[in-house]
């Protein structure tokens, strides 16, 4: 890379820094609203009590393990073409569960007290468990992290690679047990959560990798290869594709059962928007088109593998909106049997709009993940991707 | 000359003078003295009379809201300890009216899910949400069966010394715990006996002489939800 390529490239590197550094800024604008006022300025209530924010923290979270997928398939089972992207894939998963956690904590009624988290350990609570998850997950990537950039570390690489995929399996199974152990709630309260979560990991994490891919090397000039990429976008078409058999048997288990199927025909068919964003969100757009993308023998080109890894992401918040927001507008079934209705949305589809401040301080969390990516591909070079000819045989 | 009947009248009266601080001493021998902890001997509960229970009566509603210092409003983002249920059901069309809050389960999930310990079950079945802990995370809200729990979405004015509450955190029904602390009935209780409907009745399910464990000794009661086991403290009749 030259001088001059560098030069160049600053001043594009300050005004990038510059962007999302007002997204960060204008998110957390949104926060003190929302301490000032209260959460009455966002779109969430006492029936949906989890919104956008959320939507944007787990995905975040799901994609900050699915992306260490890339540096499992190099250091865990050896595939140089992989091996060459961990320490970005480390990056990005650092980056991701900052901007999750960000945002997550950031959206708590009373986020000041975040310490009592850990003063209090509930050890009963998935939320609790959730905590040494994500801090484990910090500290085991930045240690994978010297071991792939510090030569001397390096025959540390496999052990440590093999700790950071078991504990992103754990944080993942965790992350689809907060859902998993809800008992009541239509939507949730079942054990194929956690298992559908960490295949839509796979999938969330390969196409964030991707789209960063893609953006890093064009604002470094440099190429793909073709053979690389070729491998890549194939694994992104499966992941599609498990995460949809996943979804539909999850669907599917519902369906069968006759106390389930109510809820089904809501999420599936006469609940508004939120079959809306499934058939057309997820399924269409975020599923079946990338598929196309990816797999047609006329298609599969890099820009091709952009649209579809966009379309990927377009289509995990369209899941995430209709699991989270649409699982808890179905009314909770306290009376089986009987027709409630009351003063507190018994027996009632519960509304719900988001509103701007929750959306800013969604995009501001994934404005600090993409911060932190920009910042660490800048000061440690070594987190981009070299391809060289002899990895391909591998 | 004193009548026969003047002097039981006026024995009787003395009688009753002479017994009525007897008996509020003995009232106030049932609170609990400043500074002791909440018996594991004890577990409060309700018996809700469904059959007594007027669907047009939302007396117990209004006693909780002022008891509690709560708005009243209806607002999706407004707290509602207590609210009135109208069921129907589906097979036969009977309608039934209802106070529903929280049921103060001996199993609580709200207690299971939250993260900092901030719910917590009292040793004596009360439910309640430490104010300094609740970090405002709304897990318990989602974990709920009986969607009990309400966030405080707004900054609060003229709050009640007994009964704190804060914004950005999660709140409930405390089956009135100051007042039960003190030996009085909570007050929807109160409200509901003042309306003449006496459909709410509130006493310690585990002393076998008290009158809600014969009345549920004697007459069919159900657990909402019961299918899943967390044994709530207030039971209904006539569902």
């Amino acid at each position: 890379m030259s001088i001059h390529t560098q030069k160049l490239r600053t001043p594009l590197f300050y005004s990038l820094l510059a962007t999302a550094g007002l997204v960060v800024l204008l998110g957390l604008y949104a926060v003190s609203l929302m301490e000032h006022h209260g959460h009455i300025i966002t779109g969430m209530n006492n029936q949906i009590v989890w919104g956008m924010p959320h939507v944007f923290a787990i995905f975040m979270i799901v994609a900050a393990s699915g992306v260490l997928n890339i540096a499992a398939i190099g250091s865990v089972f050896g595939k140089a073409v992989y091996k060459a992207r961990a320490p970005l894939a480390g990056m990005l998963s650092i980056a991701l569960l900052a901007g999750g956690l960000f945002v997550l904590m950031l959206d708590l009624g009373r986020n000041d007290r975040i310490i009592v988290a850990a003063t209090n350990f509930n050890p009963t609570s998935v939320f609790a468990w959730n905590l040494p998850l994500y801090s484990g997950l910090f500290t085991l990537v930045a240690l994978y992290m010297w071991t792939l950039l510090e030569r001397r570390m390096n025959r540390w690489i496999k052990p440590v690679g093999l700790a950071v995929f078991t504990w992103r399996i754990m944080l993942t199974t965790g992350t689809g047990l907060i859902f998993a152990f809800l008992v009541a709630r239509q939507a949730y309260g079942s054990a194929i959560l956690p298992p559908m979560f960490i295949v839509m990991s796979f999938g969330w994490g390969m196409a964030v990798f991707l789209v960063v891919q893609s953006a890093m090397y064009r604002w470094n000039d440099k190429a793909h290869d073709p053979v690389v990429l070729n491998r890549m976008k194939n694994l992104l078409g499966i992941f599609v594709l498990g995460s949809l058999f996943l979804v539909a048997v999850y669907h599917l288990t519902n369906l069968y059962f006759a106390r389930q199927t109510e809820f089904e025909h809501f999420i599936l068919g006469e609940g508004g928007i939120y079959p809306g964003l499934f058939w057309l969100g997820y399924v269409l757009l975020g599923s079946l088109l990338p598929l196309l993308l990816v797999f047609h023998p006329r298609l599969g080109q890099i820009k091709c593998v952009v649209a579809a890894s966009l379309l990927v992401i377009l289509g995990s918040f369209a899941l995430l909106y209709v699991f989270i927001i649409g699982g808890q507008a179905f009314p909770l079934s306290i009376f089986p049997g009987y027709v409630a209705s009351s003063s507190f949305g018994d027996g009632q589809i519960a509304n719900y709009a988001p509103s701007l401040p929750e959306f800013l301080l969604g995009f501001a969390g994934l404005a600090v993940a993409f911060l932190m990516t920009t910042i660490g591909v800048r000061v440690l070079t070594a987190l981009l991707p070299h391809d060289t000819q002899d990895q391909h045989h591998d | 000359m004193t009548t026969r009947r003047q002097f039981l009248n006026q024995t009787a009266a003395l009688a009753g003078i002479a017994l009525a601080p007897g008996v509020m001493l003995y009232d106030l021998a049932h609170a609990r003295p400043t500074g002791e902890s909440a018996s594991g001997k004890v577990r409060w509960g309700m018996l809700i009379d469904t059959n007594q229970c007027s669907a047009d009566c939302d007396d117990c509603v209004t006693a909780c809201n002022t008891e509690n210092g709560l708005s009243g409003g209806k607002k999706s983002t407004d707290s509602q300890w207590i609210r009135k249920i109208e069921l129907k059901d589906l097979r036969t069309g009977r309608q039934t009216a209802l106070p529903m809050m929280c049921q103060h389960c001996a199993e609580p999930p709200c207690v299971d899910v939250c993260p900092t310990q901030a719910s917590f079950k009292r040793a004596d079945g009360i439910v309640l949400v430490d104010k300094h802990r609740c970090i405002g995370c709304r897990y318990c809200m989602m974990a709920c069966p009986y969607k009990a729990r309400s966030f405080v979405h707004e900054p609060l004015h003229d709050q009640k010394t007994d009964v704190p509450r804060g914004q950005g955190t999660v709140e409930a029904c405390t089956l009135c715990v100051h007042r039960v602390d003190r030996g009085l009935q909570p007050a929807c209780v109160e409200a509901c006996t003042k309306a003449g409907h006496q459909a709410i009745l509130f006493g310690d399910l585990n002393d076998p002489q008290s009158e809600i464990a014969q009345k549920v000794r004697s007459v069919a009661s159900v657990q909402v939800r019961a299918d899943l086991r967390l044994d709530p403290g207030i039971r209904y009749q006539g569902l």
